[in-house]
């Protein structure tokens, strides 16, 4: 694979007797965006985890723009960001000032104009002034995506980036990062189950189950390969297996 | 413009713009909540002057208080410093908790030692708020100015604000370890540290086997002092001295053990996981 900015090489994570993810090895090219897809508890939030330090691995490597994570993490962290369901900001602070703060913390000049531009972005000049935690479930995602293209991110991480939202609200969601990507050249992580999501954003797709990545490749080439119609249907033949699948079907 | 010419250009890079962004995170936080600021400064108000009036009527029992009346308000005074150093410390650290703010925050480049610097320059703030209307109300209804205590007050501060930060940041260990059902800890822990910093006793009032103990506290070492210097008008270098050395101590060991809990709960996932 040409240039890869992420490689996460035999990464593994153990609590105690049970291995949430066993080594797990992939890539993803500058510029592309990539699928982690697996059920809950399949070990795509924890994968996300170590990738961006939050949690220290119990075996195995990431590398990030060619750089040692464990070894750089500091050099590397202002050239990432992210956003996951498990993380909020403070609901007491207002959008501008949590906006605020996090631009400071990853040392950007132009603060104000860079608030207003995402907010132009992302629609969200009528509640900037509002604080967080009176924000709808669709404002908050809005939000914590603005959080995570603060710094115009060259790696981004989404950890269910939909989840929760009406379908509307999704669809738009998902043409704000697909427009980001297309106009930073950012590379894009994804973790998530919804398939549609992963078909529209994602250029390769790697499915964990059980901690492990149990198949991997483009989600078209995934169909085709299994004699599928659906990502969805290739998802739950490889997580059931066949006969799995033809219990659902029925 | 790619993250790194961001970084590059930008005026608020270093670590001094990072703590700043914490500073200012808990500066909206304040500035936004009345029952906050309120919260600060009640306690230490209330405290001061319930501790006056108790005064007042030992000043006409006592010939001893007569002499050194100001010794239980100053007492009063700076304890509070040293509970409102910790909990200030503390309760900033569970905030974030609360808020699930941790993966964010630690998914920035925020070092952890530049949280430490937040943390103790956010506890300042607060502790200073909090005893300002202590040390009005003192002067205000029993004439007892703090600051008579002169340049000496400055040490006695130092001391016990440093004292505080380093329960502070034991007890914030404990709770990002053992999650938000330990954060009571944060409330109470550091009383158990009062009977042995004889805040309104001399350290010789204590049983001959818990003197060691007490020797140990910084804390004990600035109330003796201050004791020193209201009663018999003297300076006592020597507990300054030892105050500050153990502090030294004290404060590695409180910073050593948050950054041991805190590198635990990186092996453990806590840091994405932990909230409300």
């Amino acid at each position: 694979m040409n240039d890869p900015v992420l490689e996460v090489e035999a990464l593994t994570k153990r609590f105690g007797a049970v291995t949430a993810v066993d080594a797990v090895s992939f890539s993803v090219a500058r510029g592309s965006a990539a699928a982690l897809l697996g059920a809950n508890g399949a070990g795509k939030t924890t994968t996300m985890a170590m990738i961006l330090g939050l949690l220290l691995p119990s075996a195995g490597r990431v590398r990030i723009f060619g750089r040692d994570l464990a070894a750089e993490r500091y050099a590397l962290l202002p050239r990432m960001n992210f956003s996951s369901p498990y993380s909020d900001l403070p609901q007491r602070l207002t959008v501008r000032e949590n906006l605020t703060v996090y631009a400071r913390l990853y040392g950007l000049g132009g603060v104000r104009r860079r608030i207003e531009r995402l907010a132009e972005a992302l629609d969200l000049g009528a509640f900037l002034t509002r604080p967080t935690g009176k924000l709808s479930a669709g404002q908050r995602t809005r939000v914590a995506l603005a959080k995570a293209l603060l710094n115009d991110p060259e790696l981004l991480l989404l950890d269910e980036p939909s989840a929760s939202l009406d379908p509307d609200t999704a669809d738009w969601v998902r043409g704000v990062i697909e427009r980001y990507r297309a106009d930073c050249g950012a590379t894009i992580l994804l973790a998530s189950h919804n398939m549609a999501e992963v078909e529209r954003l994602c250029d390769s797709v790697f499915v964990m189950h059980g901690g492990r990545i149990a198949d991997s490749g483009t989600p078209q080439g995934m169909i085709e390969r299994h004699g599928r119609r659906t990502l969805e249907e290739v998802f739950l033949e490889i997580v059931r297996g066949r006969g799995g699948l033809g219990e659902a079907a029925q | 413009m790619t993250g790194s010419d961001v970084a590059a250009t930008a005026p608020w890079r270093g670590s001094a713009g990072r703590i700043g962004a914490l500073v200012l995170r808990h500066t909206y936080l304040l500035r936004r909540s009345w029952p906050r600021l309120l919260e600060l400064t009640y306690w230490p108000t209330v405290q001061m002057i319930i501790w006056g009036l108790v005064t007042m009527f030992l000043v006409t029992h006592s010939s001893w208080f007569a002499q050194a009346a100001g010794v239980l308000l100053a007492g009063v005074i700076l304890w509070d410093v040293m509970f409102r150093g910790q909990i200030g410390l503390s309760l900033v650290f569970i905030e974030e908790m609360w808020a699930r703010n941790l993966g964010h925050l630690f998914a920035s480049p925020l070092r952890p030692w530049e949280l430490i610097c937040a943390l103790m320059l956010i506890s300042l703030i607060r502790t200073l708020i909090g005893m300002s209307g202590a040390v009005g109300f003192a002067f205000l209804l029993y004439a007892f100015s703090i600051f008579d205590l002169g340049f000496a007050l400055i040490g006695f501060f130092v001391n016990l604000i440093v004292m505080g930060w380093a329960v502070g940041f034991f007890v914030s260990g404990l709770v990002l370890r053992f999650g938000l059902g330990a954060e009571s800890l944060a409330w109470f822990l550091i009383f158990a540290l009062a009977p042995f910093s004889c805040v309104y006793y001399p350290l010789s009032i204590l049983p001959d086997w818990l003197e060691p103990v007490a020797a140990i506290l910084p804390s004990a070492h600035v109330f003796e002092g201050m004791r020193a210097l209201l009663v018999d008008g003297t300076f006592s270098g020597d507990h300054m001295m030892r105050a500050t050395a153990l502090n030294i101590g004290w404060l590695a060991a409180g910073i050593a053990t948050f950054l041991a809990f805190f590198r635990s709960a990186r092996t453990r996932g806590l840091l994405h996981q932990i909230g409300e």
